[in-house]
């Protein structure tokens, strides 16, 4: 046992640790709420981190009164960021009430959004979100793994740094920006050549009828699967690499193909990717701005992708300055909280998976 | 190099030394415009905020302007977001006043922490406009026709309906697609008001409101957003206020009026549309003109209003407000025509001298006679 | 099973599949990065970047009132944000114990993965409305509150690289904890700190959906931080949504210069970084 087992045993496993050690001894992280910038920037060191939480604590029994008051400062201002989450939700859950009373649980499944009779109901908007997402997933997750695959595997070294970067400058674009893009660029093109064309191979199904006018739930997807493409590449391309090189090394052995030892690699990494494509839908379903300007503003469920939607993020961006009734506001922000949950839980479900699936790969490296 | 060292050394990357000069640099100039506005240059500025309606807007911007040159102590600022945002904010007390197409509902002006004054400024006509790049000739649209459109239930531009208030005009196979607005708006409530009065069958199934349950087309932010739409969007239909539709070329439609003629909305047929009801406004000026009788009226055509407070809770700003409401009526009237609003009728402006006149800060009116 | 010829086609058509994704993504980029900046360049001038915003129809209009209103809310959030951020990724790096620092790093993280939306809801609820009025305070708040978890964690992570012997050298001479957590530690991960910090900075310059409800915006300089002020994003945003030619030319100018401020941020940033020592 060489000493990076103590020092990882001496770190301790707070819920993000998701260290996966090398041949080399490198460590190599996925930190997937952090960017991929700052990301590659703290694996970079090229060092086991060293640091341990709570050393202070561990080493010292007492502190001076400075020292003290110096820890309880800091104290305060962690608990200001964690307390602010829980201010945000409490907050959120007292302006909702409203609207919890009238309409209860059922205010989830009703399809409704008449602000004249002060009538609400959640339905159109989460089926905006899910679907807008859920297209925008399937448009990006075979882009996103192809490239990740394709800087892991393809690139020669010194290419696959800048164009990682390259593909992270995606992120780095604002989401009005790509609202104004799509509202000039992609939606004209989308209506004039795209969209008929496909509304003449495949109009007979329900999903591409209706009147294809460039603005709606397509295209709103397809502009999520520009800025989720991203995120997925990174948290992929990280997942691939910390799988051990000894399970392509005996692939390859065996006479497998360069696919074929890449496809060994993908089923290894296959809950980090999950966790990748789940991450990229925390991202899709909290987008505001450039779904905004490009999904027509409509709350109702239709069966045509290119029939304008409404998504939860968007309905707030729209009516919150003008919800003139108290019972209004309380609608929106009880669909905040709806969105939060969602978010909240696909978070969760991500960050499980990404840390479940590198710590598997450690494991079996140590074995 | 150990490992140590190496982590050490990497302290000296250039990074933090960048960064705090960036931070300086951006804390400087905080401070420095900090100190540049609420102490200094310009002690006595005031500055009133508004928000509201995107009706009168471009009319609005004009007159801020102007009036900041003429008053160079007085900065106006008003963000356009819709009348319902400017019911809502003027009700929160979150801006000075708020400007709306549709006049307050009972209850709202309830719910409100004080009273508050509607102050008609102009008039203007909600317009329905189209692009059809094959259509050169403006269309004639009945009340039929539009409501049928919007109701979803009318899909094609060479229906019937249409084709037949058109005659010698091709229209293309194409179909209609609806654009409507997605925040509260005056504009709709006018609109809605009028279909509402023109087809029972709207009535019955959507009725008059800022913000209703649209049963068919999508939705844009603001008049911009509809006639950014319009625009940009081949065999679209809107509504929007007519100044934007002139302003980007767009083609308006006549609409039959209830004499029966298809009247183009216009200075002169807005005008029209305002001269049978002026002498018979309501005390607190709140009155809908759409479907007004008379040959020449257009039939969606509305008053805007500026929402203020009776009683004013900051004297200076207060008699600010006063004295540029006073010249948005009598002054600034001159420049409405150039944008295409009707100015108010004689009748109306006398009825609010009268409201502007009775604005008071702690009892006293703010505004001196004569001024 | 299929025969060699045929895996080898398979794994070369693999291949050229993901070399074309990449191509098409980088495609994509360049597009968009492109035809903002053709688009953008031709309506960008000295005029352009002092004025403010005229009416329609007069000559010389600008973003002025953006571009200032901008700085002054990545100025304010800033103020607010990087202190508590830094300081709490200290507390979670130096002090916080295993079962303490992991609630507070999961409730951390979750803050970050709150829309931005939702924050700007939070702070109309608390600040705005109280407040009865929008202002440019609450416009950075609200941005320091999508910023603060960011560098926390950021921090807490370059903090945690520093190697244990440093600061047991400094306890050994006798340093006291704050001297040696900020004089020691902190330094010696400063370069990865400012990293987060000016990451954490291009991220909220291009947010604009908390301050649609927080900031409002102002068609005129402002430097009031009490008042609404204007900002790039929302000028964009307001620009876009507009019939008007000439506002759309200037809503892509407002892009390029945005565009290029947040990708200069972090182009500086990765060329800063870039490890000589690699091993």
């Amino acid at each position: 046992m060489n000493c990076w087992h103590v020092r990882a045993a001496l770190r301790g496993r707070p819920f993000l640790a998701h260290v996966t050690y090398g041949r080399r001894g490198a460590a190599t992280e996925s930190r997937p709420y952090m960017s991929t910038t700052m990301n590659q920037a703290v694996t970079k060191r090229k060092q086991p981190a060293t640091g341990t939480p709570g050393f202070v604590s561990a080493i010292l029994g007492s502190l001076t009164p400075a020292d003290w008051l110096f820890k309880q400062t800091t104290l305060l201002f962690a608990l200001a960021i964690s307390g602010t989450l829980v201010l945000i939700v409490v907050e959120m859950a007292t302006n909702s009430t409203l609207t919890f009373e009238k309409f209860g649980w059922s205010f989830i499944t009703r399809s409704m959004w008449n602000p004249v009779l002060d009538d609400f109901g959640a339905l159109p908007f989460i089926y905006g979100t899910a679907v807008s997402s859920l297209i925008g997933l399937l448009i990006a997750v075979p882009v996103s793994v192809g490239v990740a695959v394709f800087l892991v595997e393809t690139a020669p070294r010194k290419l696959a740094t800048p164009i990682s970067f390259v593909v992270q400058l995606l992120a780095a674009i604002p989401s009005v920006v790509y609202g104004l893009w799509a509202i000039f660029v992609l939606a004209p093109l989308l209506r004039d050549q795209v969209y008929p064309a496909i509304q003449s191979k495949l109009g007979f199904l329900p999903l591409f009828q209706g009147n294809p006018n460039g603005l709606g739930l397509l295209t709103a997807g397809i502009i999520l699967s520009v800025m989720v493409v991203p995120i997925i590449t990174a948290v992929t391309t990280d997942v691939m690499r910390a799988v051990p090189p000894s399970q392509r090394e005996a692939a390859l052995a065996l006479g497998a193909t360069k696919w074929e030892a890449t496809l060994i690699i993908l089923q290894n990494a296959r809950s980090g990717i999950t966790g990748a494509v789940i991450l990229g839908l925390g991202r899709a379903v909290g987008e505001t701005m450039a779904v905004t300007m490009v999904i027509g503003n409509r709350p109702e469920i239709s069966a045509s992708l290119f029939e304008p939607s409404f998504t939860i993020a968007s309905a707030i961006a729209n009516e919150f300055t003008e919800a003139t009734s108290e019972v209004y506001r309380h609608a929106l922000v009880e669909l905040g909280l709806i969105l939060f949950v969602i978010t909240f839980a696909i978070n969760v479900a991500a960050r499980l998976l990404v840390w479940a699936a590198t710590r598997r790969q450690g494991e079996a490296a140590r074995a | 190099m150990t490992r140590e060292r190496a982590a050490w050394k990497h302290g000296s990357t250039g990074l933090p030394q960048l960064f705090s000069v960036l931070l300086t640099a951006t804390l400087l100039t905080i401070s420095l415009a900090g100190c540049g506005s609420p102490g200094g240059g310009g002690d006595t500025e005031i500055k009133i905020q508004g928000a509201g309606a995107t009706f009168p807007n471009p009319l609005y911007q004009k007159w801020f302007a102007e009036y900041n040159k003429s008053h160079s102590n007085v900065k106006f600022d008003y963000q356009s977001i819709g009348s319902g945002g400017g019911i809502k904010q003027i009700s929160s007390r979150t801006v000075d006043f708020g400007g709306s197409d549709a006049p307050m509902k009972d209850e709202e002006l309830k719910a409100a922490p004080g009273e508050l004054l509607h102050i008609p400024t102009v008039l203007g006509a909600v317009v329905v406009t189209y692009n059809l790049p094959s259509v050169k000739t403006e269309l004639n649209l009945t009340p039929e026709a539009i409501a049928g459109a919007f109701l979803g239930k009318i899909t094609r531009w060479n229906d019937a309906a249409i084709a037949s208030a058109n005659a010698g005009v091709s229209l293309p196979d194409a179909p209609i697609t609806i654009v409507h607005r997605s925040d509260g708006s005056g504009t709709s409530f006018v609109f809605t008001d009028y279909l509402s009065k023109v087809s029972p069958e709207w009535k019955e199934k959507v009725g008059a409101g800022g913000a209703v349950q649209w049963p068919a087309g999508g939705g844009e932010k603001g008049n911009e957003g509809v006639t950014g739409r319009v625009k940009q969007t081949p065999n679209s239909m809107g509504y929007t206020e007519l100044i934007y539709a002139e302003e980007n070329k767009l083609p308006v439609a006549s609409i039959r009026n209830s004499t029966g003629q298809f009247v183009r909305p216009s200075l002169d047929s807005t005008t029209a549309a305002a001269s049978g009801i002026a002498g018979q406004m309501p005390d607190d000026l709140r009155v809908s003109i759409t479907n007004a009788p008379g040959a020449t009226a257009y039939p969606i055509s509305s008053f805007t209003y500026l929402l203020v407070y009776k009683e004013q809770q900051d004297q200076a700003k207060g008699k600010a407000l006063v004295d540029f409401l006073w010249w948005a009526i009598h002054d600034g009237e001159q420049m409405a025509k150039d944008k295409l609003y009707a100015p108010l009728p004689d009748e109306v402006v006398k009825k609010s001298e009268a409201k502007i006149k009775s604005i008071t800060f702690q009892g006293k009116p703010l505004h001196a006679s004569g001024a | 099973m299929h025969s060699l010829w045929f895996r080898k086609v398979m794994s070369l058509t693999i291949t050229l599949l993901t070399s074309v994704s990449a191509c098409v993504v980088i495609g994509v980029l360049i597009l968009i990065l492109g035809y903002i900046g053709v688009t953008g360049v031709s309506h960008l001038s000295i005029g352009f970047l002092i004025n403010d915003p005229k009416p329609i129809g007069d000559p010389g209009s600008g973003i002025a009132n953006a571009v200032i209103g901008s700085f002054i809310l990545i100025g304010v959030a800033s103020v607010i944000g990087m202190p508590v951020g830094i300081l709490g990724g200290l507390y979670l790096a130096e002090f916080a114990s295993s079962r303490f620092g992991t609630a507070l790093r999961f409730l951390i993280d979750t803050l970050t993965g709150v829309p931005s939306i939702i924050v700007g809801v939070f702070v109309w609820t608390v600040m705005v409305k109280p407040m009865g009025h929008f202002s440019a305070l609450s416009g950075g708040v609200s941005l320091a509150i999508i910023m603060m978890p960011i560098v926390a964690r950021t921090t807490e992570e370059m903090l945690k690289l520093v190697p244990n012997s440093m600061r047991e050298g400094a306890l050994a001479l006798g340093a006291p904890v704050w001297r040696m957590s900020l004089g020691v530690v902190l330094r010696a991960a400063a370069g990865g700190v400012a990293t987060g910090a000016m990451l954490a900075i291009a991220r909220i310059a291009g947010e604009t959906a908390p301050l649609l409800f927080t900031a409002l915006s102002r068609n005129y300089t402002s430097s009031n931080i009490s008042e609404p002020i204007a900002s790039l994003t929302y000028q964009i945003y307001y620009y876009a949504g507009s019939p008007y030619e000439e506002w759309h030319s200037m809503a892509w100018a407002a892009t390029l210069v945005l565009v290029a401020m947040i990708l200069g941020i972090n182009v500086v940033v990765r060329v800063l970084t870039r490890n000589r020592h690699q091993q």
